[in-house]
């Protein structure tokens, strides 16, 4: 009885299970099996080295430097998106008129296509017929080589990036917005509290579930997100905007080292997973679900 | 749907002509081509195909369109490692030291067999072919080639006091000329560029140009050494440098190639370097008058070829072969060649494409079409080594320090030099 049971558990995990079998955790194991082994072209046979890949990645000062970078990005981009959807969603949200017409505003970033956005940015950027500089130059400012200049240039993808997330995030605030029970807010004003007093322990408080989500997916976002990178810098000037999931693009299919590739991106995959990790251990402990 | 339309078609064709198709006569070929965007350049291959299929009855041609150069090697490669057929591809012609590592491609001299397809193979601008040799024999036939022009605005020049018709031809001139061509507004903020060399991208492309023009190439025809930290190599890109810094007839900081063609177009600068892939845009958006000169020269005039290869792979039967070598032969013969030059900017691959009546009426209208060619004279090979995308980073960022400033000219080649001597190691 019992094992007919689990019979048929299985057979309604086995498509989903298939597919994360076939896509996911195989070509896991294979780029970490990849990551230990060197051959000299893909037409010849690979051996197996140890750590050999990893003792080339340390000394790679590349390699670093995407790290560093993809640091940067994820701290430039992740609190100042999810603080940006926040504010949006509590507008949007608010009895205001012309709402839809706002909404629309707000999302429209996030329906456009990544690399559509990156190629219109670029000539917003661009140091003599952009528009940033355009604008500037009207009060009397010298904009700067917004995406040439190595101390900006990854700041120049960060505004871009937040422009573009803020509007999806704001989504799912906007949606857990008009979830919360508005006699909670009656009965703060009836206390007489503040309106950032009851955003203070009611609103936000209420609202973590949504952020631990938006923040792991923004924080994933940080890593994955690089289409823009193509057509707006190519990880330059001298890597000063390159970023991990760029650089392994580029020495797979540019370098044609599908092996250092591999080994890059089990890095990558142990980051993604620490940093999921820890968030679903810390985080969640301290957020109240309903 | 435009595969499924002429299926159709040719099935139509069939039916009304009552031939039935005997499948085991004919070559099915699968043609791997790249087009960063799709339209007029997809219409103009999908046009040749049709001809040569018009002219072949027993050859297929299945033309599929792949992004840039590196979607194109991706794609055929992959298609080739999972058993799927393609038989030719047009790729960067730089990447031939990859893909003979790979084992992927044939000679041209192993598929040629008369005396007139080897007389076929002779028949291209030698400068052409450099790119495409190897060990002695021919393995990439030149397609979609192009080289770096000048390009400059003839109404600035005249508003500037300089003669339209007598652009810089020397490193000295440029500046000078340069110079005259900046244009400041009252509070001394630049409102027009002297010139604009594009530094991302394909940073190593320009400066290919400027060593040439110093008399120094950046590698061996082997691909196995490369000469960046040579005196006359880091003195062309301390004069890359001065444009910006010291002559500043450019703007400092690196200049970026997506948008220079708009620079150019919008009046933001009198001159820009460019490939003469962006010859007809150019020619049909400038609302200024504008000339196409050879890029001046400080020892010796100059510029790398760039652009696309045909290349044969290995994996296909004796007949595919000898039918995409036909297909080749077609698309590079005089008149074919001639009708894509003219609709494309891309150069005519061989003297007898200018001897066609197409070019011919169409250089004399349009004389900068001639520019590209008579500048392959003074032409170069296009950087490439084994491990080309490494070696090729490590100069593009090398050029990126020293024109942002993070690193002085001698320190960047060094440096680069350094790391493509260890990466290079291992072929010589």
């Amino acid at each position: 009885m019992l094992k007919r049971f689990n019979l048929k558990a299985w057979l309604l995990l086995l498509p989903a299970l298939s597919l994360l079998i076939a896509f996911t955790h195989w070509p896991t194991i294979k780029s970490f099996w990849r990551s230990v082994t060197w051959a000299r072209s893909d037409a010849a046979p690979a051996k197996f080295v140890g750590l050999e890949n990893y003792e080339i990645l340390l000394e790679d000062p590349v390699f670093w430097k995407v790290l560093e970078n993809n640091f940067w990005y994820a701290l430039g981009t992740v609190p100042t998106s999810i603080a940006l959807a926040i504010m949006m969603a509590l507008w949007v949200n608010s009895k205001i008129r012309f709402t839809g017409l706002l909404r629309l505003a707000f999302f429209t970033p996030t329906i456009l296509p990544m690399i559509t956005v990156a190629n219109i940015w670029l000539f917003f950027y661009s140091p003599n017929i952009g528009l940033f500089n355009q604008l500037l130059a009207m009060i009397g400012v010298t904009g700067p080589n917004w995406l040439g200049d190595p101390d900006i240039a990854l700041s120049s993808l960060m505004i871009m990036t937040v422009w573009k997330e803020a509007g999806f995030f704001m989504i799912f605030y906007l949606a857990a917005l008009q979830t919360l029970s508005p006699e909670l807010f009656e009965a703060a004003k009836v206390e007489g509290a503040s309106a950032w007093r009851m955003f203070r322990k009611i609103t936000f408080p209420l609202l973590m579930p949504t952020t631990l989500f938006v923040l792991i997916n923004a924080l994933l976002n940080a890593f994955k997100l690089v289409d823009h990178l193509f057509i707006l810098t190519k990880g330059g000037p001298n890597n000063a905007s390159n970023l991990l999931l760029y650089y392994i693009y580029e020495t797979a299919f540019s370098f044609l080292d599908s092996y250092y590739a591999a080994t890059l991106t089990v890095i990558m995959l142990l980051i993604l997973a620490i940093t999921a990790l820890v968030q679903m251990l810390l985080i969640d402990r301290k957020i109240h679900y309903r | 749907m435009n595969k499924f339309s002429k299926y159709l078609a040719t099935a139509g064709i069939a039916s009304i002509l009552g031939i039935s198709t005997v499948a085991s006569a004919d070559t099915d070929l699968t043609m791997y081509y790249p087009v960063a965007v799709g339209g007029s350049l997809t219409k103009i291959v999908d046009g040749m195909i049709e001809k040569f299929e018009s002219q072949n009855s027993g050859i297929n041609v299945n033309a599929i369109y792949a992004g840039n150069y590196n979607d194109a090697r991706v794609k055929a490669l992959a298609a080739l490692q999972s058993g799927q057929p393609a038989q030719l591809s047009v790729m960067f012609s730089i990447d031939i030291h990859a893909l003979r590592n790979l084992d992927a491609i044939v000679a041209f001299d192993d598929v040629v067999s008369t005396d007139a397809e080897r007389k076929w193979l002779d028949s291209f601008y030698p400068a052409l072919m450099e790119n495409g040799k190897a060990d002695g024999k021919t393995w990439g036939v030149p397609f979609q080639r192009s080289t770096i022009v000048m390009y400059y605005n003839k109404d600035m020049f005249r508003a500037a006091g300089l003669d339209p018709e007598k652009p810089p031809t020397t490193w000295a001139e440029f500046a000078e000329m340069g110079k005259k061509l900046v244009k400041k507004d009252s509070s001394g903020n630049v409102e027009q560029w002297g010139a604009m060399i594009p530094s991302t991208g394909y940073p190593y492309w320009m400066f290919g140009a400027l060593t040439k023009q110093n008399s120094e190439v950046l590698m061996n025809q082997a691909g196995t050494e490369t000469y960046f930290d040579k005196p006359g190599v880091i003195e062309a890109l301390e004069y890359w440098q001065d444009l910006g810094n010291k002559h500043a007839i450019m703007p400092s900081g690196v200049i970026e190639w997506g948008t220079l063609r708009q620079n150019f177009l919008d009046g933001k600068t009198a001159i820009m370097w460019h490939s003469t892939g962006n010859l007809t845009t150019v020619k049909n958006k400038a609302s200024f008058d504008f000339g196409v000169a050879k890029l001046p020269g400080n020892t010796e005039l100059g510029s790398p070829t760039g652009g696309g290869n045909f290349y044969i792979f290995k994996k296909s039967s004796a007949d595919e072969k000898a039918a995409a070598l036909k297909l080749v032969k077609f698309m590079t013969s005089a008149e074919q060649a001639a009708h894509w030059s003219k609709a494309t900017g891309y150069m005519g691959v061989g003297p007898a494409a200018y001897e066609t009546d197409t070019l011919k009426a169409y250089v004399k209208e349009f004389p900068p079409a001639a520019v590209a060619r008579d500048q392959l004279t003074h032409a170069t090979a296009e950087l490439s080594t084994h491990e080309a995308g490494r070696v090729r980073k490590f100069l593009d960022d090398a050029i990126q320090a020293a024109l942002t400033g993070q690193m002085s000219a001698k320190e960047a080649m060094m440096d680069a030099q350094k790391q493509a001597k260890s990466t290079l190691r291992r072929y010589q």
